[in-house]
């Protein structure tokens, strides 16, 4: 239910750019990157028309997603300062066409990827939508604090769509993938909700720091970095990849290790003095980055 | 009624009109583009 800080009917109608905002474009920056690459890094050549197509796809699928999720959190965005200036709590947008707009888009990325590539990836677009929307947004994330342990599965199925979507299949590759960016979005969220924990706890979100504390949340960083480092390792040992991508992931997932260590080892509790929470988070973004672009670069160059 | 409010009422119509028109163009260009690439394909 939408709180009293939510208009229900804004004086004129939303603009563009608050439907656009809906998409969470940024958010988005990251899941057509990591879509892309798990489509480039297929061992299949894939029409470029039909490549931009899935792609086109799965970030339309993603747009949808962020849409329905600011629809269902409107009154909880309206709580945070991070979020308060969205179109829905900032009242320049009301809740049925965010609604609406969220579903147009899900239903659309999802019929026109069944029709225009392969049924598999549709599939899988579908479930990734749905995982977010309904097990992540409406299920987990006001309840547990697991919800980002286990919703991130929804933000781990780009490059298995991409994969798919060239392919047809699932293969070992994709699925240690998907099972990195699983694993490495605990730390990468629990970084966050340590400098933004007061946040949080204002909107009565369950993340890890405000119900466990902030000690557990940094050793739970920590322990969720060693199978994250395993699993984005592993592509090179078993012949997956070469050392081109065996060297970067090594290096980086060292340096990544690295700045958890300096999470799990700082007693600092004032949020504005964070540094080792703030650099593993701004850190875990390019990593993850650079990890998929060396994938890209290490399976062209085996080609 | 504010004609102030009406302006931007109408301008706000107009641009997402425009938009939408944008997109549904685009739509048409990629659909035929998928019919031709599905074909060579």
């Amino acid at each position: 239910m939408p709180s009293p800080a939510v208009p229900i009917t804004p004086a004129l109608p939303a603009e563009w750019r608050d439907f656009l905002a809906l998409t969470k474009p940024r958010v988005m920056t990251l899941v057509v990157f990591t879509a892309l690459c798990g489509l480039l890094a297929a061992p299949v050549h894939i029409n470029p028309i039909l490549g931009f197509t899935a792609i086109l796809c799965i970030a339309v699928g993603a747009g949808a997603s962020g849409a329905l999720n600011m629809w269902y959190e409107a009154d909880l965005d309206a709580r945070m300062k991070r979020t308060k200036n969205r179109p829905l709590p900032a009242g320049r947008m009301d809740r049925q066409s965010a609604l609406h707009f969220g579903v147009a888009l899900g239903v659309g990325s999802v019929v026109l990827m069944g029709l225009a590539i392969n049924l598999l990836a549709a599939v899988i677009l579908a479930v990734s939508i749905l995982f977010y929307v309904l097990v992540y947004t409406v299920w987990l994330k006001r309840r547990t604090p697991q919800n980002i342990v286990i919703g991130g599965a929804a933000g781990a199925f780009p490059p298995l769509i991409g994969w798919a979507a060239a392919t047809g299949r699932i293969e070992l590759l994709p699925l240690l993938l998907f099972l990195l960016i699983f694993l490495w979005t605990p730390p990468h969220f629990w970084a966050l909700s340590l400098f933004v924990r007061t946040d949080y706890a204002a909107a009565g979100v369950p993340m890890l720091p405000v119900v466990a504390g902030i000690q557990t949340t940094r050793r739970q960083v920590l322990i969720y970095t060693l199978p994250m480092a395993a699993a984005a390792v592993a592509p090179w040992p078993l012949g997956l990849t070469g050392a081109i991508y065996g060297v970067t992931a090594s290096l980086l997932t060292a340096w990544f290790a690295i700045l958890a260590v300096r999470v799990a080892v700082s007693r600092e509790t004032d949020q504005a003095l964070m540094k080792p929470e703030r650099a593993l988070f701004k850190f875990s973004i390019l990593y993850l980055f650079v990890l998929f672009g060396a994938l890209v670069i290490d399976r062209l160059v085996l080609a | 009624m504010n004609p102030d409010y009406d302006d931007e009422y109408r301008r706000r119509q107009r641009a997402r009109a425009k938009v939408t028109g944008w997109l549904l163009g685009g739509m048409v260009v990629l659909f035929f583009a998928i019919a031709w690439a599905r074909m060579m394909h």
